[in-house]
């Protein structure tokens, strides 16, 4: 009747991670109950779990993110922790449940930290950038979300109901092969991928539609702002490269479900196909992060500074070929798979020339700001660590890239401090600059700026002792995911990395605290105007948060840094207020076939890993049924009356008339 | 949030239902769909087309794991041994048959011709159906011999590259028999055209695949 589940399934032996799902369990039924007993379960339902509002479905993918941060940041402190006490000494960790922590640490990180923050970031911006009112499959887009959450879910729910994986955040065979991973891990992390994936391809193939087919009047390709651009290439890449991925997870399920022989030890099984497989998906993917986070910097650095992207054209270059080259060097993570030396010579040198794009782009970012009116405030802060910062991390990619260097680093603390380094700085920076550059934008005040630098500096500074560290201990012949270990002379490194990981707790602790503080003064940092940082898109043309409809009437754009012009002649002409022909708006419809759909999506995921077959097939009949439903409807849209749109669009105007609040105007240089 | 936003997402009641088929046709000022720009049809088939592109994607990859294991028989049965051309042939030429009639239906729809659309949908249907059929039939008979998928990598590759495509072929028979009743249900509304424009670039896709997997897998696996 339940398959392989019973109650040996929850580890009571282990009480670690049973008080830390209880403790979250308990929170989440905490804030249930709150929003039932206080009557906000209609608002809830209707304003967000079935909004198919883009600008919605954003800011539910940048909660998600944020959440899990915060369980893969506390699997980073258990591993630091456990690796400051560990010498000579078995630690708190017993190696089984270590193992468990580092492969959580990576999935979750990866999969439901960085995708979401970029997705949910793309979502929110990319249709207000373009001047338009909606994605191009609304309802699409609300299921790829809730498919993303599906999978986030079910890596949490291993905590508590059997094991997650203990093969590393990429389950490399034979190791996670039936005969040497019997157990349920590898199952949770494999069907968590599969749903989530597919919600991944979905939001890639809306945002891809969207640039490509939905952009305001005049809005030409090379009228873009830079984080549609990254957009696209992003999503091209999602849409090129999730497909791999789907495919070789669906050969490994294969090979443990029924006994296939792709990767296995016998009859013919090539486990290095899996890697190269798994790595023809997985280098995309680190472009497929950063690609977007380049795009927010290229805003908040020209925004800032005051002044145009410097060199727009080669930026949109740059970007379109580290879209391609990023398909050209997946071998470079397995130099010692013995492929010969000029096989991985030429990888090599594939992986050195993206150095070039790449550069190109740091360079154009350093004048765009040179002779600007740089205003530092906490956005910009992020893009100039990341700058620094990345820019190590790049100069160990590049000796990485060298075949023979890599057969001494491979494996060690060395290629673990590289690809953080480039990850966080990389990635979480350029989330991190995103949230507080476009938070006014969606919640229409902004976050603290004593609070976000206070953060900002906990998080750099922690983030060098936590890491430079592990390139010593690395070339110090470390390995990477040593649960114990006996040399002595590691340790002192191993305390400084403990101390870097304590720092950027309090950072995360200050960026609660952030939140919290920033809500309660929201009145003292309202954005009046909707245009906090004098930016030069076409978001900060709307009210923040901007209505329902994005714009009363769609844009003309005549140009690159479309409101920047707008505004300039404005300025210029000083005109009087026209008259605008307000029309009758059509909106998309809520729907919840997304929540309905990862509900299913959950319990046949479950069902799956369990062997609960009956379960798989009710399951499956009632995602297949959802959908039935939904294409069943009649009505697609519901109309905003004209004289609503001006109404709100009025009410807007007159607020920017009436000069918005002088803290908002205090943060632009004197013009 | 803040009210006004909460008032927008709930317009007093439900929209009359006239706007049920003026949605799809010539709004004014669409919400996804911009004025001067793309119409939702050219938005939903450009969408579909993209999604298209990913799933041929997944195919190269399941394409090339069978082109590096094909080889690994492990001491098993090879493809000259197993494969039988006659009855893939006949496999074949039902599912290009087939598309030429979900081409008429397409036809139908577009026509409003309701003959036409039901009688070639359900050729579509038969014809898709008797490829599964065989294909199933052909996976059992490869069982019983004792060259299934547990053989040797060989088989396991060979079975999971049809069996994608089997899978694909047996959701379209599932799309289309809820296209089919969807335009009983619902007659040939905008929106429902679109859907059956995606529903035949679908199926046409999979023989697009299908020549691909006739060609390498099963001629070039008789013939080396």
């Amino acid at each position: 009747m339940w398959g392989r589940l019973g109650w040996q399934a929850i580890p009571w032996e282990q009480p670690l991670p049973l008080a830390a799902s209880a403790v979250v369990a308990l929170a989440l039924g905490a804030v249930l109950v709150w929003v039932v007993v206080k009557g906000h379960l209609p608002y809830v339902w209707h304003e967000w779990l079935s909004s198919v509002d883009h600008k919605r479905i954003g800011v539910m993918y940048i909660v998600l993110a944020l959440l899990m941060l915060l369980r893969g940041f506390s699997d980073a402190v258990l591993m630091r922790a456990q690796q400051a006490v560990a010498l000579n000494a078995p630690g708190f960790l017993p190696p089984e449940h270590f193992n468990q922590v580092f492969s959580a640490h990576g999935t979750m990180m990866i999969f439901f930290v960085a995708m979401p923050f970029m997705i949910g970031l793309m979502n929110y911006v990319v249709p207000l950038q373009l001047g338009v009112r909606d994605v191009a499959f609304p309802t699409l887009n609300s299921v790829g979300f809730w498919l993303t959450a599906t999978g986030a879910l079910l890596v949490n729910i291993s905590l508590v109901v059997g094991e997650f994986a203990r093969t590393g955040w990429l389950p490399y065979p034979p190791l996670s092969e039936l005969t040497y991973s019997p157990g349920v891990g590898v199952d949770y992390y494999l069907w968590a991928l599969q749903i989530s994936g597919v919600g991944t391809l979905l939001s890639g193939i809306n945002l891809v539609t969207t640039v490509l087919k939905v952009r305001a009047p005049g809005m030409q390709y090379l009228r873009m702002p830079m984080f549609c651009w990254t957009t696209l290439a992003s999503n091209l890449l999602i849409v090129a490269a999730f497909p791999i991925l789907t495919a070789t997870l669906a050969m490994l399920l294969l090979d443990r479900y029924l006994g296939f022989h792709f990767f296995t030890n016998e009859a013919g099984g090539n486990m290095m196909m899996f890697m190269n497989l798994i790595w023809a998906w997985g280098h995309p993917e680190v472009y497929i992060l950063i690609l977007p986070a380049f795009g927010v910097f290229s805003e908040v650095i020209s925004t800032f500074s005051h002044k145009p992207l410097f060199g727009y054209r080669s930026m949109v270059l740059a970007t379109m070929a580290i879209c391609i080259l990023s398909f050209m060097v997946w071998l470079h993570h397995f130099f010692t798979m013995g492929a010969g030396a000029d096989v991985n010579a030429i990888f090599g040198i594939a992986t050195m020339v993206i150095a070039v794009p790449t550069g190109v782009k740091i360079f154009n970012w350093l004048f765009t700001m040179y002779g600007g009116r740089i205003v530092f405030a906490t956005p910009i802060l992020w893009s100039l660590a990341f700058m620094t910062t990345f820019v190590v991390g790049g100069m160990t990619g590049v000796l990485l890239a060298v075949p023979p260097a890599d057969f001494v680093l491979h494996n060690s603390l060395f290629l673990v401090a590289h690809f953080h380094n480039m990850v966080i700085p990389g990635v979480l920076f350029g989330a991190f600059a995103g949230y507080t550059y476009w938070f006014p934008k969606a919640f229409g005040f902004r976050l603290h700026e004593g609070l976000g630098k206070a953060a900002f500096w906990c998080w750099v500074i922690g983030f060098y002792l936590a890491f430079m560290p592990l390139y010593g201990l690395g070339l110090m012949g470390m390995t990477r995911r040593m649960q114990h270990y006996d040399d002595p002379t590691w340790r002192p490194w191993l305390l400084v990395a403990a101390g870097g990981v304590a720092l950027i707790a309090v950072g995360i602790a200050l960026q609660v605290a952030q939140l919290v503080v920033s809500i309660r003064h929201r009145q003292a940092l309202h954005d009046e105007t909707g245009d906090p940082w004098n930016g030069r898109s076409l978001e900060w043309s709307t009210p923040s948060p901007p209505p329902l409809f994005n714009f009363a009437v769609l844009p003309d754009v005549e140009g690159e840094d479309a409101y920047w012009h707008i505004k300039q002649r404005a300025r210029e002409q000083n005109q009087p207020r026209k008259e605008v022909d307000y029309r009758d708006i059509h909106m998309p419809r809520n729907s919840a076939t997304g929540f309905i759909c990862a509900f299913f999506a959950t319990v046949m995921g479950f069902a799956l890993i369990w062997h609960i077959w009956w379960l798989v097939a009710a399951a499956f009949v009632g995602a297949f049924a959802t959908f039935v439903v939904f294409a069943w409807r009649d009505v697609h849209e519901h109309l905003i009356p004209a004289a609503r749109v001006a109404d709100i669009d009025r009410e807007h105007r007159d607020r920017v008339a009436s000069g918005g609040n002088p803290r908002s105007v205090a943060l632009r240089p004197s013009a | 949030m803040t009210t006004t936003d909460a008032t927008l997402a709930h317009p007093a009641g439900r929209p009359h239902e006239g706007t049920a088929t003026r949605t799809h046709a010539h709004a004014t000022e669409r919400s996804s769909g911009v004025p001067h720009g793309a119409s939702t049809r050219i938005v939903v088939a450009y969408g579909f087309w993209i999604f298209l592109i990913s799933d041929i994607i997944l195919f190269a990859a399941f394409f090339a794991s069978y082109a590096v294991l094909s080889d690994n028989t492990a001491g098993g049965p090879a493809g000259r041994d197993l494969f039988e051309v006659n009855t893939v042939a006949l496999e074949t030429a039902c599912l290009l048959t087939s598309t030429l009639f979900c081409g008429l239906a397409g036809i139908g729809a577009n026509a409003r011709h309701g003959r036409l659309f039901y009688g070639a949908m359900a050729v579509t249907f038969v014809l898709g159906a008797a490829f599964v059929g065989i294909e199933l039939h052909e996976f059992a008979t490869l069982i019983e011999r004792g060259a299934g998928p547990q053989r040797s990598a060989f088989l396991s590759a060979f079975f999971a590259l049809i069996g994608c495509h089997g899978l694909h072929v047996t959701a379209g028979l599932l799309w289309l028999l809820t296209m089919m009743a969807q335009i009983y249900a619902k007659g040939y509304r905008d929106d429902i055209l679109r859907r059956m424009l995606c529903f035949s670039l679908f199926w046409h896709t999979l023989d697009i695949v299908w020549v691909a997997l006739f060609s390498l897998v099963y001629l070039v696996g008789v013939a080396k």
